[in-house]
């Protein structure tokens, strides 16, 4: 047998899984702005991603506000530089660590909640329904949950971001002694609009891979439950793979120059 | 003269479909018409490809040769509208229900009224109520979610749903497995009164020869991927096929061999 065969056929399916999802995503978009809309299953997405995501996001960034201002004191001190801690809590909060940080949380929780959902439709032939039906599964259950991700992700990434700054200002203020007006000025008089702008470019891109790796792999789902069990989880691995990924690609692009 | 024409043109026609999963065989040349307003029935062992050849015709799934046409115009490779308008025809009532889980009893039935022809959702509901009552089911289900009902209550809500916009065409995959007989016949009825009185062509699938011969004008039997018999319902018995013959009888021996060895 020739060595390089199981090569060539593993490149192809690479290809192939590619092409298939680059054409998964380009039909999802077009559904989304082609009518008819279901605003109901709209909404009723924006709620799942939006609303009942608030609790963990909201969790993950007081924390996070939290340690940031306590491991930059600590860090800061031994330079006497006490005083950027205000500026570096809500730069890598808007910048980086609300957007990346929240999507995380969101991709295991709704990634996996899509795929699952998706996938049972699948198995089941409740899609194969749809499609008999005369309604198209793209514009029934893709494209509501595209947008529903690309609207509510910035959304509660600003709640993040406020939450997450004020994280570092009640350790800065209780903990660590510093002048609640002067922190807050500090922290206003820093903050630039790209840093916030950025962020919320991330978490619409964000929310977008996130839904769409739900859909794609519920979508494509194999049969039984163990194929809607491996889409479950590779629908949230490959999110948080693409969320790392992008994020890196959206800094070089926002912020190299 | 355009009488005549849609008497000759075929509901449905195959020609030399096949389809093979992986390495697997499946449909190997199905030549299948179906007049309009006739109904027929497939029949075949478990795992033949039944199923199969519905969903070839549905579009579900794209065979790997052959041509499909519907009412005379080709569909494989349609897309959008086109595609949406040949579906618009169709009724389909799966094996295994496929009923939407997430909506209950009324909107299930009622799914292609409201989504695909806008009509209001009160008007729908009286519809949806008024096609249970036709599969034998009454009106307090129609606020239950599908996972409340037994396998034979969602098959009757499947057929419901299958008939609830009134298709020029029907596909019945396994009308009457898993009812008990009463409630069998009554289905059974259903079919017939949807061909005779709407006019409907049908395609059934089904294991149960009493309902084939109650619901049947002619009578098709896959086997290896190949329609091997196609005739009218009373020509069964003595079709002088053997493999016709030991399905109909349900005899163990004979030409077909099932597989039990694991
Ligand atoms: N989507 C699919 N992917 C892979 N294999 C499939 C798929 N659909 C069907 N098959 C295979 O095709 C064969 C025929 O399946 P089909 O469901 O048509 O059988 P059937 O004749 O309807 O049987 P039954 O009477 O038990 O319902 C089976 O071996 C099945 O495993
Ligand atoms: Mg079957």
């Amino acid at each position: 047998m020739n060595p390089l065969a199981p090569v060539g056929r593993a490149t192809l399916s690479l290809f192939e899984a590619i092409g298939r999802l680059l054409l998964f995503a380009a039909l999802g978009l077009s559904h989304c702005v082609r009518p008819p809309f279901y605003p109901r299953l709209i909404w009723r997405q924006m709620i799942e991603i939006g609303f009942y995501s608030l609790p963990v996001v909201g969790l993950t960034a007081i924390f996070t506000g939290m340690v940031l201002a306590l491991q930059s004191y600590t860090g800061f001190a031994r330079f006497s530089a006490e005083s950027a801690i205000p500026s570096v809590v809500v730069v890598s909060i808007t910048r980086e660590l609300g957007p990346v940080l929240a999507s995380l949380m969101v991709a295991g929780r709704i990634g996996a909640a899509m795929a699952a959902e998706i996938g049972t439709m699948r198995v089941t032939e409740q899609v194969d329904a749809l499609t008999t039906l005369s309604t198209n599964p793209y514009k029934y259950l893709v494209a509501p949950r595209l947008i529903a991700g690309v609207t509510m992700l910035p959304i509660l990434v600003i709640v993040a971001d406020t939450i997450g700054v004020l994280g570092g200002y009640l350790i800065a203020t209780f903990k660590l002694g510093f002048n609640p007006e002067l922190y807050i000025s500090n922290t206003i008089n820093f903050l630039q609009v790209i840093d916030v702008v950025s962020g919320l470019v991330k978490a619409a891109v964000f929310g977008f891979l996130i839904a769409l790796m739900g859909c794609y792999h519920g979508y494509y789902s194999k049969r039984g439950a163990q194929g809607v069990g491996a889409a479950t989880t590779n629908a949230v691995a490959s999110a948080m793979a693409l969320i790392l990924i992008f994020n890196y690609v959206i800094t070089e692009l926002f912020f190299s120059r | 003269m355009s009488a005549l024409d849609t008497n000759l043109v075929p509901k449905i026609e195959m020609r030399n479909i096949a389809k093979t999963f992986g390495t697997k065989a499946v449909l190997r040349d199905v030549n299948l018409s179906i007049a309009p307003s006739e109904s027929l029935v497939i029949i075949g062992g478990s795992g033949t490809g039944k199923s199969v050849t519905l969903k070839c015709i549905l579009g579900l799934i794209q065979p790997d040769k052959g041509r499909i046409a519907i009412d005379g115009q080709e569909t494989i490779g349609l897309r959008g509208r086109e595609r949406e308008a040949v579906l618009n025809k169709f009724g389909m009532l799966f094996q295994g229900a496929a009923l939407f889980d997430s909506l209950p009893i009324w909107q299930n039935v009622a799914f292609k009224l409201i989504q695909g022809q806008n009509m209001k959702k009160t008007e729908a509901r009286d519809v949806a109520v008024q096609k249970l009552e036709q599969v034998g089911m009454r009106a307090d289900v129609a606020d239950l979610f599908p996972a409340e009902l037994s396998g034979g209550m969602q098959k009757r809500v499947g057929l419901a749903r299958a008939i609830a916009a009134d298709p020029e065409i029907i596909f019945f995959d396994e009308p009457t497995t898993g009812l008990d007989p009463i409630m069998a016949d009554v289905i059974n009825d259903l079919i017939v009164q949807c061909v005779k009185d709407l006019g409907a062509t049908a395609l059934s699938i089904t294991h149960d020869m009493a309902s084939a011969r109650k619901i049947a004008d002619h009578i098709a039997m896959l086997h290896e991927g190949r329609i091997i018999w196609h005739g009218a319902v009373a020509d069964i018995d003595q079709s002088g096929n053997p493999y016709v013959d030991q399905f109909i009888h349900g005899r163990a021996e004979g030409p077909i061999q099932m597989a039990i060895r694991s």
